[in-house]
């Protein structure tokens, strides 16, 4: 799998190319702006790209429009946002498209590799990656829907858990129970939440964000 | 608190219920003139009894000596005792009258006048001796000019105030006598007198009703221009009011320094030392037992973890990134997405306000609606900002159950002060019952947005 980075510090983008290339990904090109990064897209045509939010002139939301010039350049490509804190805004912005192949992840994120690296993998397949910050922020604006409220405990860190964009089995791991019972609790919540079933994990996710309103 | 004054410039409006109500207003302003009147009275009477007592020593021969030392002796004794015992009082009663003069012609006139007097010179939690409390009021200049004023409109004033009510009831007497009263024999009106003084009469009323808005403006322009702040004067409310929030911006500046210290000391500067420690445990035990040492090693992740994230929550409690990112429509569309209020936002900004001015623009929205949640119970919030005027302006207003007080939550107390800083202005309307509805001004320039070079 081939990756590009755009990260400004040199520390950082030293540590990501070095991590993901433990893990196996090759780096196709790492850069220090947004300008570079749409023309290392255009000319090595990577599986995803690695966006910092802040980047050079500005320092402000650089990485955000880059990203979405680098998706408007090249349609379908995955990009993976990183930043020092998130945003449902920015989150929304990003999500606009509603195609998937998105992540949005907390720079503290990369401290736990194994994660990191599948949460890489998963936007490069086209899934989504919310930090769980997001998340958390959009279930605490919804505490007043009243569906939302008939969901047991179980099924609300089900629910967390998929609009964070995971499968079925990476939920099951994560809260060490049977894929069958994953299963169960997400028909439950689809039914209580007037959603659309689908087998399809990507289509999955992005209904339950639609439904949170990101 | 405001400062300066600037009459508000927009036209009457034009309707016999205005008209009328206008007129009123007039002959209201005429009865607070006889009110100025009796106290100038007193004043005059205090200054001519001891004049003339000065004058019958000096001047009526005509008397015998003694007889003429003791009417001079009373008469000086008079005008002096007025003087000592009534005459601050009255000077005082003065302001009252000015003061309400000054509120009236906003309420009424449209013209807003701002309060000119000097503070007194102690905190004003004691009573003044007498010469001191003389003193504070015959050297303020405002005291002259309200004499003045209570001079002038006495003479002329009134005139212009109740002129539009006098036209009017002559108007509707003119037209009233001879279309009601059949008691008077038609004799009184001999030839065609009877419609044409009808008509002129209707004519009168309807002149009479539609000038007096316009007269009462009038009023009001001519009680500014003796009642408002004189320039002096109005240069030392300016220098109180930047003296006062200067101090205040600067306390709460040193206060939020505290805070911010406090919080990176208790929070993420423990974190790091906590981090280092056991980052140096696991480094001793890494060859003994590395079980150990690799647990060790998690935990100091973890530690990192949570001070990124305290580190985090205090950024934003300071500048909140989106802010700086964004600017002001787009950090409060961030803001209202992390709140369960439902929230309508209108941004209407070409351009940003200069970054205190968005910072403290946003706290104060950011306080407003914590306040919401907590006390209105609103089912829905509506904000509005844009910048008309060389001002910012921002609405909050919610459908709540109303009845805010900003004199007792510490809240708004903040927001007035935080923006008082730049000039800015709060006002707030809650009746019991709702709506809330909050408003505040800042005066600042647009800078055109910034432009991206990617």
């Amino acid at each position: 799998m081939r990756v590009v980075i755009a990260e400004d510090l040199f520390l950082l983008r030293d540590g990501l190319t070095r991590m993901l290339q433990a893990h196996g990904l090759e780096i196709a090109a790492a850069v220090d702006n947004g300008a570079d990064l749409l023309a290392a897209v255009a000319k090595d045509q990577p599986d995803v790209a690695i966006v910092d939010v802040r980047l050079p002139p500005t320092f402000t939301d650089e990485g955000i429009r880059a990203a979405l010039a680098a998706r408007r350049a090249a349609p379908g490509l995955p990009v993976l946002v990183l930043s020092q804190y998130v945003e449902q805004l920015y989150a929304r912005e990003l999500l606009a498209s509603g195609t998937g192949g998105i992540g949005y992840l907390l720079k503290d994120r990369v401290f736990d590799s194994a994660q990191f690296v599948d949460a890489v993998r998963r936007v490069a397949a086209g899934g989504t990656a919310m930090d769980p910050e997001v998340i958390a922020r959009l279930l605490a604006r919804n505490t007043g829907n009243a569906s939302i409220g008939a969901l047991s405990p179980r099924e609300r860190e089900v629910l967390a858990l998929m609009a964070e964009g995971r499968s079925n089995v990476a939920i099951a791991q994560r809260l060490v129970i049977t894929e069958r019972a994953v299963a169960k609790h997400t028909a439950s919540i689809f039914l209580k939440l007037d959603l659309q079933p689908s087998d399809d994990d990507n289509r999955r996710v992005l209904a339950v964000l639609a439904y949170l309103e990101v | 608190m405001v400062t300066g004054s600037q009459p508000v410039r927009s036209r009457p409006r034009l309707t016999p219920a205005a008209g009328l109500a206008a007129a009123f207003h007039g002959v209201a302003f005429a009865g607070l003139m006889l009110a100025g009147l009796g106290l100038l009275l007193v004043i005059l009477a205090s200054v001519f009894l001891t004049a003339l007592g000065f004058g019958v020593l000096a001047l009526a021969g005509g008397l015998p000596g003694d007889q003429r030392m003791l009417l001079a002796l009373l008469l000086v004794g008079a005008g002096l005792g007025i003087g000592r015992f009534f005459v601050p009082a009255t000077l005082v009663a003065l302001r009252g009258l000015a003061n309400l003069t000054r509120r009236l012609a906003g309420e009424w006139c449209g013209v807003t006048i701002a309060e000119p007097y000097r503070p007194p010179p102690a905190d004003g939690t004691q009573k003044l001796p007498y010469t001191e409390r003389l003193r504070w009021l015959l050297g303020d200049v405002a005291t002259w000019r309200d004499l003045l004023w209570v001079t002038v409109n006495a003479l002329v004033g009134w005139i212009l105030a109740v002129a539009s009510a006098a036209l009017a009831v002559t108007g509707l007497v003119a037209f009233l006598v001879p279309v009601v009263s059949r008691a008077v024999p038609p004799a009184a009106f001999p030839g065609n007198t009877k419609p044409a003084l009808a008509v002129l009469g209707f004519a009168m009323l309807a002149a009479g009703l539609a000038a007096a808005p316009w007269l009462l403006r009038g009023y009001g322009l001519l009680a500014s221009s003796m009642l408002a702040p004189a320039g002096k004067a109005e240069l030392a409310l300016r220098v109180r009011h930047l003296a006062q929030t200067r101090t205040e911006t600067l306390e709460g500046g040193a206060a939020e320094i505290r805070r911010i210290e406090r919080d990176l000391h208790d929070g993420a500067q423990a974190r790091l030392v906590a981090m280092g420690m056991t980052l140096d445990a696991a480094g001793q035990i890494i060859d003994s037992n590395p079980e150990a040492a690799r647990a060790l090693l998690w935990e100091a992740r973890d530690a990192s973890v949570k001070a990124l994230a305290e580190l985090r929550a205090l950024v934003r409690g300071i500048h909140p990134p989106v802010l700086a990112d964004r600017g002001l429509g787009d950090a409060i569309a961030a803001l209202t997405l992390d709140t369960p209020l439902r929230i309508h936002l209108a941004s209407e900004l070409y351009g940003r306000p200069p970054a205190w001015v968005e910072s403290a623009a946003y706290f104060a929205i950011s306080e407003l609606l914590a306040n919401v949640s907590k006390h209105a119970q609103a089912r829905e919030t509506w904000i509005d900002i844009r910048h008309t005027d060389r001002m910012l302006r921002i609405g909050v207003t919610d459908n709540g159950h109303g009845g805010a007080d900003p004199a007792r939550g510490t809240g708004l107390r903040g927001i007035e002060r935080r923006l008082a800083a730049f000039d800015g202005v709060v006002a707030i309307s809650s009746p019991p019952g709702g709506p809330t509805a909050v408003t505040m001004e800042i005066p600042c320039e647009l800078s055109l947005p910034k432009t991206s070079s990617s």
